[in-house]
């Protein structure tokens, strides 16, 4: 591991928790590039995460209180423990099955709340850990375990949802925009109240193999190719738009 | 050498071969085709004089096993 991030995580790590390539561990990676740009301390913050592979991104690996919750709960979780203790800061870092389909109703609730949380949603679009099952991100016409024609559901907009809610910042990257990534990381960290970070991510072994992107490399690059900025969605149809994800800050917080 | 990717560090990547699982990342995305697997499937610079010190290999390996050094 490189020096410069070795403090940051136990002793006894002695390798990431996911499948190589996995588009996680490139997310593990930026948020301690952030966590120490910021110069944060481990001991004054808790990470809070529920169940599935990015669950593992901060538990047992991140050399702070972390609390390994249970399934689509960690925002209620994390929500008592800053009641409990409001000096700690608390950064939730989950999927999007856990965050926004098992535990969808806290998400809203405790953006509408306003409630002082960071919230990095790593969306691979699929249930990875539990057998590649389809999600409520999943993309039309996505191959899952369970649509094994094709997804027929169109997925839900993450950010468009906690917006509505309320959140005062919201923002979407996906790791192949790693420096505007750990930028987002950092303002979510810094800004006061309900911030949100929607990371799309990747899943080689069980959406990737599935859906014709034979190697992580092949899935980064779809989803590198299918990104855009707001700016370049503004000049584009309704059509041109199919398939595409509108990378960028959504609310910034007044910052 | 300048770059405006590596703020902090100018210089070439230290690749950990215990936490490299060889997923080939950093070697598809290097813009100077700078490194390559090795017989082992693990990452390696094999041309050190192309790499241009941009440290986004750093950014992208999934295992924490790329740092610049
Ligand atoms: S199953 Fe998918 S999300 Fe989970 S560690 Fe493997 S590649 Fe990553
Ligand atoms: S990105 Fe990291 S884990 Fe993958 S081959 Fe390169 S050094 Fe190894
Ligand atoms: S620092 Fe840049 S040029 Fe050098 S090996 Fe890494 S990605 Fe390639």
């Amino acid at each position: 591991m490189g020096r410069d991030l070795e403090k940051y995580l136990r002793p006894e790590v002695k390798s990431t928790p996911f499948c190589p390539g996995c588009g996680h561990g490139i997310l593990m990676n930026l948020i301690l590039r952030a966590i120490d740009d910021l110069q944060l301390r481990m001991d004054e913050m808790l990470f809070v995460s529920g169940i599935g592979c990015a669950a593992w991104i901060p538990s047992p690996n991140f050399n702070a209180d972390t609390l390994h919750t249970l399934h689509g709960r960690a925002v209620a979780f994390a929500t008592g423990a800053k009641m409990f203790n409001p000096k700690l800061k608390t950064m939730v870092i989950s999927g999007d099955g856990d965050l926004a389909s098992i535990g969808g109703n806290h998400l809203i609730h405790a953006a509408r709340r306003n409630i002082d949380l960071t919230v990095i949603c790593a969306n691979n679009m699929i249930y990875g850990m539990t057998g590649g099952q389809v999600a409520s991100t999943s993309p039309v016409g996505a191959i899952t375990s369970t649509t094994t024609e094709g997804n027929i559901y169109r997925p839900f907009d993450l950010c468009k949802l906690v917006l509505g809610a309320g959140a005062p910042y919201v923002a979407r990257y996906s790791v192949t925009q790693p420096v505007s990534l750990i930028e987002a990381i950092k303002k979510s960290l810094t800004i006061e109240g309900f911030t949100f970070v929607e990371v799309l991510s990747t899943c080689p072994t069980q959406f990737g193999r599935r859906n014709r992107y034979d190697s992580p490399t092949d899935m980064l690059t779809m989803l590198k190719e299918s990104c855009i900025s707001k700016q370049e969605a503004e000049q584009l149809t309704p059509e041109e738009l199919q398939g595409k994800v509108i990378t960028g800050e959504f609310s910034d917080g007044g910052a | 050498m300048t770059n405006i990717m590596a703020k902090k560090k100018k210089g070439k990547p230290l690749i950990n071969r215990q936490w490299c699982k060889g997923c080939g990342i950093c070697v598809e995305f290097c813009p100077e085709d700078a490194l390559a697997l090795d017989e082992m499937e693990k990452a390696n610079l094999a041309y050190p004089d192309k790499c241009n010190g941009c440290g986004m290999c750093e950014l992208r390996c999934p295992d924490l096993a790329i740092e610049l050094g």
